[in-house]
């Protein structure tokens, strides 16, 4: 696996750092010894070199294991080079990576963990959601891994739905929450171009009459006809909505892009995009086990008191 | 290089090569009394007892002195310090480098020669080989060639090195015993269940200790130190060191004690060599001022007992300046040198500083808070009436009692604060020396403030329950308010 467009770069790296520590080596041995000049009365003189008129370089030889250090050093590079990827694209007999050894400590933390996990996973949702201990871990993983778009208190935003509040896009009982948790969900409502401007109007304003939001009645009389020509085949004919398809509940006061006139004719113009991203290739299936409970233990606090 | 007259005619020079590399010469220092020897004695027993004696210590159930890196929290008798202590830290290494720029301008390598672990070690390793092997002339005896290896060469070499290790395990044991409890660290040693890594930082330092104090010695400090090269740089003028007094011991030699050495036109200096026999970095101080020089003042307390039994006066080889072996003037002269720029602005720097650290440590607030403003979402509308930002709120319990804590918002009109179900937020307690991370949500009545950001203020207010009393401590923390269009 080379990171070079050429494979002439990895081999000209490995000829840079071959040959520099077999550059190093011979650097060593060749400097093994200096020529010094002997004084007449038989005294070692300096080494000849000055420099600054008068700094004159003397002979202090270094400790003998301070040479091997320099040799271990080489050797070291060497045997390191052999085993570890450094040579180039040359990926080392041991088939080291930072990917690996990555994969490596998760595994390993992942089966430390286990344990600690086992318990929760035999048992029911309701169950889990009853033990303290196991919501705080859920409240942690949901901080880590849910709270960017729904937000630390899990009471969403616009276009993210509020998870506390007992209304559910896709259901809300513990197998449904964990399968938009593991598969994600992709919330798609289509635009209408084929609806003119007059009877978006009409259609929007027989929305909000749906949750008895104030309105136009003669609009709402128009509206009325629109919906149940284009509306009702995800949200029903009573504007209930689908679980099966994510189809919003429009008779309930819970609006996850804003109840408002001009923001519902923005909905039935241009449609809507959301997406809940898969978990199930970051979380482990134990780890959404406790983020199901905890997030089903959001809007059952009732339930979980009684217990 | 001009050319070498001799006897007015040149001589042609003689080249000959010599190795850049030397086997290292074993150095067997002589042992020496005195007062200095006093005071490294002193020194070595005080900062050996503070360093093998501190772990034992218990303070409130626990260790006194802990640095526990698993759970992060390091614990000094009453203190309990948090990673985001670091500036103490930082504050204490700023005041050592001062300390040392300080002690070095006075009076040189103070640190090397005294307190230094390489020299406090070195010093006790070759006591035991003192008491072991006997003293220099014994030990060099029994290294000589002329001593084969036999059972008694044997038996001394093994019990030296048994207690060298000993002395060397017992110090690594200590030193782990910083960092894990220290008492249950020995009984998992008696257990052989140490962990991995306590079991390789146990080796590790024990055979550093073993082999530095016991065979790399000087040659840590010439070769390896880098304090040891840039105080030379910190020496003045002025500055105290060992000296030899060239101009009242030279010319140096040996005389008969009956005659009058002046008339012979000598020195004080008796040439016995002893100064360079006690030194442990193998230097003759007579040379001058080295950089293998440790400072360590052996060679004064020899010197001085030479200097008593010839009754010649003390202190041929002293304390004293530069300036005034030059200027030929008295030490308190030269002390009074001492007060000179830089050891006066190293002083009030010192002082500074280490009064702002111990003010700082006295009134150390244990409550700490961060306040983190959600990024993901930026407010929402609550039924159609008040607009809300979530935030979470981190209260950190610094202390080692426990702390009931209330919350409040300031710095807009009519701002509430709820926890993430909704709910008023009663007293929080937080357990001593630990922390809770929990989401709030702030809200304010939509319309009251046009769209924009304002600046809000956490008002966090705890009661530390300290036995039947109760100590409040408050903080206020900022962040942000976002009203949007």
């Amino acid at each position: 696996m080379s990171d070079f467009l050429s494979a002439g770069w990895s081999t000209y790296i490995a000829l840079v750092t071959l040959v520099g520590i077999f550059w190093c080596i011979w650097l060593l041995f060749s400097q093994l010894k200096v020529k010094v000049k002997l004084k007449p009365d038989g005294e070692v003189a300096d080494t000849g070199h000055v420099w600054d008129d008068d700094l004159r370089e003397l002979n202090n030889p270094l400790p003998r294991w301070w040479m091997w250090m320099f040799l271990i050093s080489c050797i070291f590079a060497l045997v390191y080079l052999v085993l570890y990827p450094g040579l180039g694209s040359y990926p080392g007999v041991l088939g080291y990576s930072t990917d690996g050894a990555l994969m490596n400590s998760m595994t390993t933390a992942n089966d430390e963990l286990k344990p600690v996990y086992a318990k929760y996973v035999k048992m029911d949702i309701e169950q889990v959601a009853a033990d303290p201990k196991a919501r705080e871990m859920g409240q942690r993983l949901f901080l880590n891994s849910c709270a960017q778009c729904h937000g630390s208190d899990a009471g969403g935003g616009k276009g993210f739905p509020n998870l506390t509040d007992g209304d559910w896009l896709y259901g809300g009982s513990p197998e449904n929450i964990k399968a938009s948790i593991t598969y994600g969900r992709a919330g798609v409502m289509p635009p209408f171009p084929q609806l003119d401007s007059n009877q978006i109007v009409d259609v929007a304003n027989y929305v909000r009459s749906l949750s008895g939001l104030p309105v136009d009645s003669q609009k709402t009389a128009r509206g009325a006809a629109v919906f149940q020509a284009n509306c009702i085949a995800c949200h029903g004919p009573d504007g209930k909505g689908n679980i099966a398809i994510g189809a919003p509940n429009l008779t309930d006061k819970t609006w996850l892009y804003g109840a408002s006139e001009v923001t519902i004719i923005e909905t039935v113009t241009k449609g809507r995009m959301a997406m809940m991203p898969a978990q199930d290739k970051v979380l482990s299936p134990e780890k959404i086990q406790l983020l199901t409970a905890y997030v089903w233990s959001l809007s059952n606090n009732k339930q979980l008191a009684t217990k | 290089m001009s050319d070498n007259f001799l006897d007015g005619k040149p001589v042609p020079i003689e080249v000959i090569e010599e190795s850049l590399y030397e086997v290292r010469r074993k150095i067997y220092p002589r042992s020496v009394t005195g007062l200095f020897a006093r005071w490294r004695f002193i020194l070595v027993f005080g900062t050996q007892l503070l360093f093998y004696g501190l772990p034992w210590l218990s303070w409130n159930e626990r260790q006194a002195v802990l640095f526990d890196l698993v759970q992060r929290k390091f614990y000094i008798f009453g203190l309990v310090l948090w990673p985001q202590d670091v500036i103490y830290l930082t504050l204490l290494l700023i005041l050592s480098a001062l300390a040392l720029f300080l002690f070095t301008a006075v009076a040189g390598r103070l640190f090397c020669g005294y307190a230094c672990p390489q020299t406090v070690y070195t010093e006790i390793f070759m006591w035991i080989e003192r008491k072991v092997e006997g003293d220099r002339f014994a030990r060099i005896r029994l290294d000589g060639e002329e001593w084969p290896w036999g059972i008694k060469k044997w038996r001394l070499k093994l019990t030296k090195h048994f207690l060298w290790l000993l002395i060397a395990f017992w110090t690594g044991f200590t030193f782990i015993g910083y960092f894990t409890p220290i008492e249950t660290l020995g009984l998992s040693l008696l257990h052989l269940s140490l962990g991995p890594w306590q079991t390789f930082w146990l080796c590790f330092y024990s055979f550093a200790t073993w082999g530095n104090a016991g065979f790399m010695r000087e040659q840590v400090c010439k070769y390896m130190c880098p304090y040891a090269r840039f105080q030379s740089v910190m020496v003045d003028k002025d500055t105290f060191l060992v000296t030899y007094d060239k101009v009242r011991g030279e010319p140096r030699g040996s005389r008969s004690k009956s005659v009058d050495h002046t008339s012979l036109g000598l020195g004080d200096c008796v040439d016995c060599s002893i100064c360079v026999q006690v030194c442990p970095t193998g230097i003759d101080i007579r040379d001058g001022l080295q950089y293998m020089c440790i400072g360590c003042g052996a060679c004064i307390d020899a010197c001085d007992q030479v200097m008593e039994k010839v009754s010649y006066p003390k202190g041929l080889i002293r304390y004293t300046t530069e300036r005034a072996i030059e200027e030929k003037k008295s030490n308190q002269s030269a002390i009074r040198h001492i007060l000179r720029p830089r050891v006066l602005i190293y002083t009030t720097f010192i002082t500074i500083l280490s009064s702002a650290f111990l003010f700082s440590l006295v009134t150390r607030n244990p409550l700490r808070v961060d306040v983190m403003r959600d990024r993901g979402a930026l407010a929402r509308e609550v039924e159609g009436v008040r607009i809300e930002n979530i935030y979470r709120i981190q209260i950190m319990n610094s202390s080692e009692h426990l702390m009931r804590v209330r919350v409040q918002a300031k710095g807009l009109d009519d701002l509430k604060i709820l926890n993430s179900q909704g709910k008023e937020i009663e007293e929080i307690e937080v357990a001593p020396a630990s922390n809770q991370l929990m989401p709030i949500k702030v809200s304010t009545t939509i319309g009251q403030n046009d769209s924009g950001n304002y600046p809000i203020y956490f008002d966090v207010t705890a009661q530390e329950i300290v036995g039947d009393k109760e100590v409040i401590r408050t903080r206020d923390e900022k962040s942000t308010f976002i009203i949007p269009r």
